[in-house]
């Protein structure tokens, strides 16, 4: 027995679910940083299997995972390095705190 | 298309090299005073050297007088007809080019020794002119008279009336720029004429004519849509028709259009050329530098009057099929000016006025020859009177400069303590009676000066005056134009009697100021042009003597009136048969022009004058010399019907204009400002700022409600971004 493409669908979405509760309730940072990861993550589910139901002869859905992988590997090593930068000013790294878009 | 010598292309650079001297003078060496005067003679010399070419081109092939050259190009086109831009080269023309451009290139060189710094001046307050010795307006002068050379011999190549107008006004323009020359002088007498006025005087006065010219441009153009010479006068019945055709004017009554527009033409040819009634500015233009004169005032720009009139000539003679009306109306005013101004001449004081009024005399002898149709003999009249009278111009000039030299020269050796007593008295160079004994401190200039003067009085044989004069007078006669012939020659005894009346003044007898005792021969540049003009002034009648005259007919050439009437015979009405030979006429007329000598000689030149001693003349005429001397109070009777009515009319206009349109745009404007001040209480307040503060208003209170959600926090935005997307959601129906 096959597992039917709305299976991962629904996974996917609560993958996403997830990571984007952990983005708007978590105060700290390195963890609405991990709900972002979640969140790509999930969208890669949902690439791969579209592709592999959907276009199995067409390469560009597993070749547009592999540059999410990059770019969210890439967002990570900056996004952690504001993180720390963020830390050795303030000494916290509360995102409640951090509102100084408002000004 | 017929065979015409190569030159004659080239005909219409002919004016170009002197219009770029203007602008290079004016752009480019004006600082630089002798490179100024070497690039106007330069650009005059060329000019010269390609009008006689072209006069020469033409005098070798004679028989072109039935084939004129013309070249033109479209210039101004105008719906379906375009006015053409050309040159023309006919035997007029040519004519004309052999004395402009010689008698052009003479004043020229001619100025160049003549515009010194002059004494009117301040050198102090001109200290770089006056170390040079030249006038701080150097460059100045010889840049107009670069543009009057242009405006000349355009005038004489232009193959229509529409260039010809054109350059005429260019000369009107650089007359009353040369006139004003010196516009910084004044006099001591208030009464007498400045440059300035003088200036504006010919300026306006000319300007009255040229508006009575351009109507019957006007005119003519409507009729024939063309103002190209030949093209016109080639159109024979086009001719007939106009002078057939009538128009009804009010107080005339019927007159041909010929007629009209003839008449219109020569008020231009009488305003340009100084005939009564619009002589007078000639006098008053004498008030420009002396090469001025003799440039614009004697030799060139008032023969473009009679030059006009030569060329419409065809149209005049057409017109007087009818009645007629333009012809009469020419020789009248011709024949009376020459009378009237020689009168004059006789009364003055002044060298240039005599010479002046003399001018405009020789002028009315032209017109009169062109109105009892003697066109060959005002063609060639006016050729000759141009060589000796600009010769006697240039001659006056340097007598002039001698004496103002002599009067420095006292004043600066003599009288060492003049200036304790501020101010010397006041000394005019220009008055004959300072002179005397001349030919002795300046021969050349005296010399000269007596070779133009005979050949002005037309002393029989040996000088040029004599055959066109003559030539003049034999056409009345013999043309029964009898009360034209005895005007002309009581004339021409006065002319005689005048001028030397001048030459004995001016350079016989004793010395009868110390200025004039030592007054110096002039400089070099001055003298050679008097010396090349002297020649043609002699020499240049030797062209033109009739073969119908004994003796002398078989000697010399008739050259010149050959050529001019087969010209004539070229146009259309023109009936130019030579006059036949009478011996009363001439035994007449050399009568009298001899005893006009005499009888100079009697009053002048046999008695001297005596420093400070009147003029003899005035004790014999009494109250007549007294008339003659204000020139028959012409200038008082203008002041009383021209200039008074138009002074208190401008002034009647002022007291309205303060009175009555001043007070109601003071009006208008008061209640102007009643309404603003009303309405910016009202309206302003209210309406405007009211507009404005809530504009204000309303933004602030939007940006208090709105800047409740900017906290600042990313996860507030994400927040919000997620219940709009969820919104959104929800009202776009799923499909």
């Amino acid at each position: 027995m096959t597992v039917p493409l709305s299976w991962y669908l629904i996974f996917a979405t609560a993958l996403f679910s997830i990571g984007f509760f952990g983005v708007l309730a978590r105060r700290n940072a390195i963890a609405v940083l991990m709900g972002v990861e979640l969140m790509l993550n999930a969208v890669n589910v949902n690439l791969v299997a579209f592709w592999r139901y959907l276009t199995p002869t067409d390469l560009s859905g597993q070749i547009f995972v592999v540059f999410v992988f990059a770019v969210a590997a890439a967002e990570a090593a900056v996004g952690l390095a504001l993180m720390i930068s963020i830390y050795r000013t303030r000494k916290s790294i509360n995102v409640d705190e951090l509102n100084e878009l408002k000004l | 298309m017929h065979d015409y010598p190569f030159v004659f292309n080239l005909t219409w650079l002919i004016p170009l090299p002197t219009a770029l001297a203007f602008f290079a003078i004016i752009f480019f060496t004006n600082p630089k005073k002798r490179l100024s005067s070497n690039v106007a003679i330069g650009a005059v010399i060329i000019a010269w050297i390609l009008s006689w070419a072209v006069a020469f081109a033409f005098f070798l092939k004679p028989e072109l007088t039935e084939h004129p050259f013309d070249l033109h190009v479209p210039w101004l086109p105008m719906g379906e007809i375009a006015f053409h831009m050309g040159v023309a080269v006919d035997a007029v023309t040519a004519g004309m080019l052999f004395m402009v451009g010689f008698v052009l290139t003479m004043i020229f060189i001619y100025s160049s020794g003549y515009m010194t710094f002059p004494g009117h001046l301040d050198p102090k307050q001109y200290p770089e002119a006056a170390k040079e010795g030249l006038d701080p307006r150097y460059s100045r002068f010889f840049a107009y008279i670069s543009l009057f050379a242009t405006g000349m011999l355009g005038l004489v190549v232009a193959d229509n009336l529409l260039m010809l107008f054109i350059f005429w006004e260019i000369m009107g323009l650089c007359s009353y720029l040369l006139i004003g020359f010196w516009f910084d002088k004044s006099y001591p007498d208030p009464n007498q004429i400045t440059p300035k006025q003088a200036g504006l005087k010919a300026f306006l006065t000319t300007r009255v004519g040229d508006v009575l010219f351009m109507m019957g441009l006007i005119f003519l153009f409507i009729h024939a849509g063309t103002l190209n010479f030949q093209a016109i006068f080639a159109n024979v019945e086009f001719m007939e028709e106009l002078a057939a055709a009538t128009v009804t004017l009010p107080v005339f009554g019927a007159v041909s259009w010929a007629v009209l527009i003839s008449i219109l033409i020569f008020w231009g040819a009488i305003g340009k050329s100084a005939q009564f009634p619009l002589h007078v500015w000639l006098p008053d233009a004498m008030e420009g530098p002396t090469p001025v004169s003799a440039l614009i005032h004697a030799a060139t720009m008032v023969s473009a009057g009679v030059y006009l009139i030569v060329r419409m000539a065809p149209l005049f003679a057409a017109s007087s099929h009818g009645v007629n009306g333009a012809m009469t109306f020419v020789a009248f005013i011709g024949a009376f000016t020459a009378l009237f101004a020689a009168t004059i001449g006789v009364a003055q004081k002044d060298i240039k006025k005599v010479l002046a009024y003399s001018t405009i005399s020789q002028l009315g002898y032209m017109f009169a020859a062109l109105g009892i149709g003697a066109w060959v003999a005002a063609i060639i009249h006016l050729l000759v009177h141009a060589f000796f009278k600009a010769l006697l111009f240039l001659g006056s000039g340097s007598v002039i400069h001698g004496v103002e030299h002599g009067h420095h020269h006292v004043h600066e050796h003599g009288h060492g303590h003049d200036d304790e007593h501020g101010h010397e008295e006041y000394f005019d160079p220009q008055d004959m009676f300072n002179m005397g004994g001349l030919l002795k401190r300046m021969p050349i200039t005296g010399w000269t000066f007596i070779a133009g003067a005979l050949s002005l009085s037309a002393f029989p044989f040996i000088t040029a005056g004599f055959w066109s004069k003559d030539e003049i007078l034999a056409h009345a006669w013999d043309g029964g134009h009898m009360a034209v012939y005895w005007t002309l020659a009581i004339g021409a005894f006065l002319t005689a009697f005048y001028t030397f009346r001048q030459v004995f003044l001016t350079f016989f007898g004793k010395p009868r100021t110390e200025a004039a005792e030592h007054a110096p021969e002039s400089v070099r540049a001055m003298t050679w042009p008097l010396i090349g003009l002297a020649f043609f002034a002699i020499f240049g009648g030797f062209v033109a003597v009739p073969k119908s005259f004994p003796v002398f007919g078989k000697i010399f050439s008739d050259f010149m009136i050959k050529l001019m009437e087969m010209q004539g015979e070229f146009y259309p009405f023109l009936h130019v048969a030579p006059a036949e030979f009478h011996w009363t006429p001439a035994i007449i007329s050399m009568t009298l022009a001899l005893s006009g000598i005499v009888v100079a000689w009697l009053v002048y030149g046999w008695k001297p004058l005596e420093a400070g001693q009147p003029d003899p003349l005035k004790r014999w005429l009494g109250p007549v010399y007294t008339v003659l001397e204000k020139k028959y109070y012409f200038d008082e009777f203008y002041h009383l019907i021209a200039v008074r009515p138009t002074l208190w009319l401008a002034s009647f206009f002022a007291r309205f204009d303060r009175g009555v349109i001043d007070r109601i745009v003071n009006w208008v404007g008061a209640f102007g400002r009643w309404l603003a001040a009303t309405l910016r209480k009202w309206f302003d307040e209210y309406v405007i700022d009211g507009a404005v503060n809530g504009v204000g208003l309303v933004t602030t209170w939007t940006g208090a409600v709105v800047r409740l959600i900017q906290t600042g926090q990313a996860q507030t935005y994400l927040l919000i971004l997620l219940l709009s997307v969820a919104v959104l959601l929800l009202l776009i129906p799923l499909r």
